[in-house]
Order: structure tokens, then C-alpha cells, then sequence
């Protein structure tokens, strides 16, 4: 009934709030770095993290520039939507279209590829629809047509899936709404709607076929009952680029990732990334030289 | 099922060798839902106190209202928060998104309703003699409302326990505005998420053990303080 209770309750509560945001605050940025401010952002996509790559990478670009690296993993579509929000100082991607749209549109001044790879499709070992040894159009094609076999879409307007449109396009089906819209009632078209190591599970759960960047590949592929089922044609190639985001407010720091990933010490770390895990690397340097075209 | 025997035996070998990644994200976990849950209590006990003591126009709808929000789903919360923290959005000049700040400001906003809620009820059931006597005996409103919080005390810290619960098991709001940065705002949800897309299944089924673990002491620290009393 006196007051002195509900005063020391608030206190108590007070204080509690405080002490536990004041712990969050300081411990969280013993690399030495104060504010949220003093750290460098980069919103990347999935296979770049998946594989283990920006893991490996980080520390040795917070070491040599004294900073604080926040990588971000989402989609293309999603890293990019960040960028044109401003809450991401840099992006690492990989889809040439929507770069170029980003970069027209004034959200960046320019892409810088540094490294490359490639797509491959795969599928259940038994190949139900009999598209081994194809082409990607052609594969597509014979999905579409044949009626065997199911297709497990990112659908997520990452990088992956904007290189799924553009197989799609590339074997004759320019409307790729109606395609989606077709497939899915006919039941052999799926959207996942995840990342691409969701995707990949889910295609061998349903024994179904999905476009994969080798790196995510190469990473499950000792979880996977999936095998490579066409993995040559020219526009199988994938080029991840890394953009500066014009609204950043680091852009002397920004500029610096950039120099560190094209630079020849770290274009050999990502050249050699990989190897003893997989067996191969799930990339290949390309800074410097010409854009990889197909 | 060798997946789920793997996780328990990999949880426990991580908790008995103190894997410093892994202290550190559960550390983190405890401390964002911890501070989450003192804020929403902050504004939910005086707040609840006041809704429930007072009759007013429109009070069942309000409660109506509050109650509905106990499903609001934690991807939404954290779809609000993120456009509100955006460097885009109205609150954008702080500076707060992606980071462990802007995880406990989407974590109250998330089990501030269930907290308010339970809170009016716990309240309500109190006999309603208790505010007549005090009343009576010439206890300010405040004064009222207090002895009736004291009443209620064990409902409400079953309240607390549920919100905490919730703001420890969700992922929604952690994952969108929080960004789960490796180190900085990666917690166990988060972190469980992100090994299972990277197929380290056992990890993943690990952390999620970790989590229990933590509420299981929470849980139990509760039950002593009020059995203490």
C-alpha cells in the first residue's frame, strides 16, 4: 500500500533495461569500432555465403583495413533492394540484367566482376524426363513438353532465377508468367520461394530437377541424392559482380572492398577456395580481365 | 534419424567444451529477448494496470484488439519494424537497422500485445474487494493499481515468462531486421536457419537444443523466485 514498492519495482526494471542494452552496446563491438556507423556493409548473395566464401574472406579484409564487416546473405533481389534502400554500404551479386538496371537508375556507378563460375541443372540420377547430355534450351523445352519430371524454381527474382528466365526465353517462351502460371497448375512446376540450399533439398525430396550454381552444389552435394544432369552450354555462365551503392556513406571504405576482392592476393584465395573441401573450386577469379561472356 | 542423435550428441559436446561461437550467439540470444522482454514489461504492467482499472468507452474492443494481435505473425512485425528503421523510412536517420537495437525494439513491439493482455486479465481476476478497500481506505489510483499488481503478481510473471518465450523462439523479426551478421546480430533462431541452409543439419538441431536449454533455466529461475516468496 505505500509507495515505496512501486518505486523500487520501476527502479529495478529501469536499471535491469539499461544495464542490458548498455552490455549489448559495448560488447557487441570489441573489434573496436563504436557505432553502427563505423561499420561496412555488404549485402551478398546466397551461394557467396552458403559456400563458406565470404566466411573465409571476412576477417582477412577486417584485419588488413582495420574495420568491422557486416555481411549480409540474401537474394540478388534482395541485396539489391537494400542498395536502393541505403542500408547496405556494397553489394556482391550475380545478375548482369538487374545490375545494369541498378547502376541506369543511378544507385551505382558501376559493376566490377571478380569473380566467376557456372549454372548447371541437376536432377534425380534415374533422369525421368531423359534430358541428359542436352542443351539448356533444349532441356527446358523437353520439361515443358514432356511431362515427365518436375522443375523446382527458386522463385525468389535472385540471380539464379533471373538466369532461369533467361534459359527459359532463350527455348522460345518469352512469357514466362504464363509458363509459371501454366506449369504450376499442370502440377511439374514449382516455385520455392527459398535460397538455394532450401531449393536443392526440396527438389530431392520431390525428386525433381532445379538450376544451381555449382558453388551451393558443390557445397550439399554429400546431403544430396542429386546428380549433374546438364552442365554445358554457353549461357550456363555466371559472373558475380561487386557494386558500390551510391547512397552509401562509406564510399572511401567501400571503394577498398573493391580493391581487396580484384586484387591478385585474393583473386588467388578465391581461385584455390574450396579445393580441399570439394575437391574443385567452386570459383574462378576473372578480375581484370575481360568481362567472361558466353 | 541418425540426424537427430548426431544433433543431441554435437549439442552437448558444445555446451561441455563452451565453443566460443556458439556461447556467443547464445549469450546474444539471451540478452536481446532478455532486454525485449524488461521494455514490453515496462510499458505492459503500469499500462495493463491502468486499462484494467479504469472503465472507459470502447474498453472490450480494446481488449479485443490486443487480443487479435497475439497472432500477429513475427515476419509482419518484422516487415514494419525493417521499413520504419530503413535508412529509407520515417525513423531511418538512427542509424538502427542491422543491428542488435533494432532486434529488441521489433522483439517488444512483437510480445507487447500477449504480455498486455495476459497482464489485464491476471489483473481482472483479482477480487474485486481488494480496489474497493483500498479505495475506501484512501489509496490514490496509483496506489490502487499497485495493490493490485502485488495480487496478481504470480499471473503476471507467468506473463513475462510467455513473452520471453516468445521473443527467445521467434526468427522473423531477428532474421529481417537484424540481418544475422555473423558476430554482431546472428542469434540461435537465426543462426539455426542459416545452418540449415547451409546443410549443417546436426549444428542446426544443436543450437535448437541450446535454445531449449536456456529456457529451461529461465523457466526454472522463475519458478524458484516465486516459490521463494
Amino acid at each position: 500500500m505505500t509507495r515505496k514498492p512501486l518505486y523500487c519495482l520501476v527502479t529495478v526494471l529501469v536499471l535491469a533495461a539499461l544495464v542490458i542494452g548498455a552490455i549489448g552496446c559495448s560488447s557487441e563491438t570489441s573489434g573496436g569500432v563504436l557505432k553502427p556507423e563505423g561499420r561496412l556493409r555488404v549485402a551478398t548473395t546466397t551461394s557467396l555465403y552458403d559456400t563458406g566464401l565470404w566466411g573465409y574472406l571476412e576477417p582477412k579484409f577486417e584485419k588488413q583495413y582495420d574495420v568491422e564487416l557486416d555481411v549480409l546473405s540474401g537474394g540478388t533481389g534482395l541485396a539489391l533492394e537494400w542498395g536502393r534502400r541505403g542500408d547496405v554500404d556494397v553489394l556482391t551479386v550475380h545478375s548482369k540484367a538487374d545490375e545494369l538496371k541498378f547502376i541506369a537508375d543511378g544507385y551505382a556507378a558501376e559493376r566490377v566482376w571478380f569473380a566467376c563460375n557456372y549454372f548447371l541443372i541437376v536432377g534425380p540420377e534415374d533422369d525421368p524426363a531423359g534430358i541428359k547430355g542436352m542443351s539448356p534450351e533444349e532441356a527446358f523445352k523437353t520439361l515443358y513438353d514432356g511431362g515427365e519430371g518436375k522443375f523446382v524454381s527458386r522463385g525468389d527474382n535472385s540471380g539464379t532465377h533471373s538466369k532461369e528466365k533467361a534459359i527459359w526465353k532463350a527455348a522460345g517462351y518469352a512469357d514466362y508468367a504464363a509458363l509459371t502460371e501454366a506449369g504450376i497448375a499442370a502440377g511439374w512446376y514449382l516455385e520455392a520461394g527459398r535460397g538455394m540450399g532450401d531449393t536443392l533439398v526440396m527438389a530431392r525430396e520431390l525428386g525433381a530437377y532445379t538450376l544451381t550454381d555449382i558453388g551451393t552444389f558443390l557445397a550439399f552435394q554429400s546431403d544430396l541424392q542429386l546428380v549433374p544432369i546438364v552442365e554445358s552450354g554457353s549461357i550456363l555462365l555466371n559472373v558475380y559482380s561487386v557494386l558500390v551503392c551510391a547512397k552509401s556513406t562509406k564510399q572511401e571504405m567501400a571503394n577498398n572492398l573493391v580493391t581487396f576482392l580484384t586484387s591478385p592476393e585474393v583473386q588467388d584465395l578465391i581461385a584455390d577456395y574450396g579445393v580441399a573441401d570439394y575437391g574443385q573450386s567452386p570459383f574462378t577469379s576473372c578480375a581484370g580481365q575481360d568481362e567472361p561472356t558466353s | 534419424m541418425t540426424e537427430l542423435w548426431d544433433g543431441l550428441v554435437q549439442a552437448l559436446h558444445l555446451i561441455v567444451t563452451f565453443d566460443d561461437e556458439v556461447v556467443d550467439i547464445a549469450w546474444r540470444s539471451l540478452r536481446v529477448s532478455a532486454a525485449s522482454t524488461v521494455l514490453a514489461a515496462l510499458i505492459c504492467i503500469p499500462l495493463g494496470g491502468l486499462i484494467s482499472f479504469r472503465s472507459f468507452r470502447g474498453k472490450r474492443l480494446l481488449i479485443n484488439v490486443i487480443q487479435t494481435f497475439y497472432s500477429v505473425p513475427t515476419v509482419c512485425v518484422g516487415l514494419f519494424v525493417f521499413l520504419m528503421l530503413s535508412r529509407a523510412g520515417p525513423l531511418g536517420g538512427l542509424g538502427l537497422l542491422f543491428t542488435p537495437s533494432a532486434m529488441v525494439v521489433g522483439q517488444a513491439l512483437l510480445i507487447t500485445p500477449i504480455m498486455l493482455g495476459l497482464t489485464i486479465s491476471a489483473l481482472s481476476s483479482v477480487d474485486k474487494n481488494i480496489r474497493d478497500t483500498t479505495l475506501s481506505l484512501g489509496a490514490s489510483e496509483r496506489q490502487a493499481i499497485w495493490a493490485i499488481i502485488k495480487e496478481a503478481r504470480f499471473a503476471i510473471s507467468a506473463a513475462i515468462v510467455l513473452g520471453f518465450g516468445r521473443a527467445i523462439s521467434e526468427v522473423g523479426v531477428a532474421m529481417m531486421v537484424g540481418g544475422n551478421i555473423r558476430g554482431f546480430t546472428q542469434i540461435l533462431t537465426t543462426a539455426i536457419a542459416d545452418e540449415a541452409n547451409q546443410g549443417n543439419v546436426e549444428l542446426a538441431l544443436a543450437l535448437g537444443v541450446i535454445l531449449l536449454a536456456i529456457a529451461l533455466v529461465v523457466t526454472l529461475g522463475v519458478n524458484l523466485v516465486q516459490q521463494r516468496r
